[in-house]
């Protein structure tokens, strides 16, 4: 079976989704990244959606659970780069990702955790 | 229940829905088919998003069915219509089935109230033990 690869930068883990991604490719991607949260001792993970036109509630919860289980490994969860369309889309859909911070871009994504997932600033 | 007679009577397109691959190949032809008729992106995105939570409920819960696929013209309108159709255990509660966040599944429940809301129409044809028929239509807003 095919798998999303998961680079390492720094204490941060980084994941481009390029592909419209089957269910079960959407659980080994979310197993893979918890398992690697832990083998890194990542701090933070950056999920790339900038290229997915389309996040159903599949994804949309796959999103969610891997942030609730990377908080748990006091790590935070970044999604960047949602399609506008997929988020307006999101909204009517009735999806909020839980626990989960957005960024435009994966460098405002990155600058979002090295300050700790802090909005404000 | 007969199931074909419920579906889409001149549907142009008809897709297997038995495995994951056949949901992700059902997204690209509803796309594929949006993106023809001229839609605008963001109800392609809205209609596929739609059709991606159906077909995974007749994988999932209908134990496997298939979709169809129709291209609607009504005076100078154009839209497009999609049935998903399976001959599993049927939903007991319609009503309950369509409230957000129900789910017999572990899921987040958003799927059938979360595709009504994404469409025009919505029609769901059920019974216990005997399958379940959604259909959808989206119109091309100009």
């Amino acid at each position: 079976m095919d798998r999303i690869p998961i680079l390492r930068m720094g204490q941060f883990l980084l994941v481009t989704i390029q592909v419209d991604m089957h269910d079960k490719l959407a659980m080994t991607l979310q197993d893979d990244l918890t398992a690697r949260i832990v083998k890194d001792r990542a701090k933070g993970v950056l999920i790339d959606i900038s290229a997915l036109d389309i996040v159903d509630s599949f994804i949309g919860r796959m999103i969610s659970n891997t942030a609730a289980m990377a908080k748990i490994l006091d790590a935070k969860t970044v999604v960047v780069g949602m399609q506008p369309a997929v988020a307006i889309t999101l909204v009517e859909l009735g999806l909020t990702l839980e626990g989960v911070e957005t960024a435009l871009n994966v460098e405002l994504g990155m600058k979002l955790l090295n300050r700790g997932g802090d909005t404000w600033i | 229940m007969n199931i074909t007679q419920s579906l889409l009577p001149e549907a142009a397109v008809i897709l297997p829905l038995k495995t994951d691959e056949d949901v992700v190949r059902l997204r690209k032809q509803v796309r594929e088919e949006l993106l023809a008729l001229g839609f605008s992106l963001v109800d392609q995105t809205k209609m596929v998003t739609a059709a991606s939570e159906l077909a995974r409920n007749t994988l999932r819960y209908g134990g496997g069915g298939e979709a169809h696929i129709e291209t609607l013209q009504e005076d100078s309108r154009v839209g497009l219509a999609l049935a998903f159709a399976d001959n599993g255990p049927g939903i007991a509660d319609i009503k309950l089935a369509l409230t957000d966040g129900y789910t017999t599944g572990g899921g987040l429940g958003l799927g059938l109230s979360g595709a009504k809301r994404l469409v025009d129409t919505f029609e769901i044809d059920t019974a216990l033990g005997e399958g379940t028929v959604v259909k959808i239509t989206k119109w091309r807003r100009l």
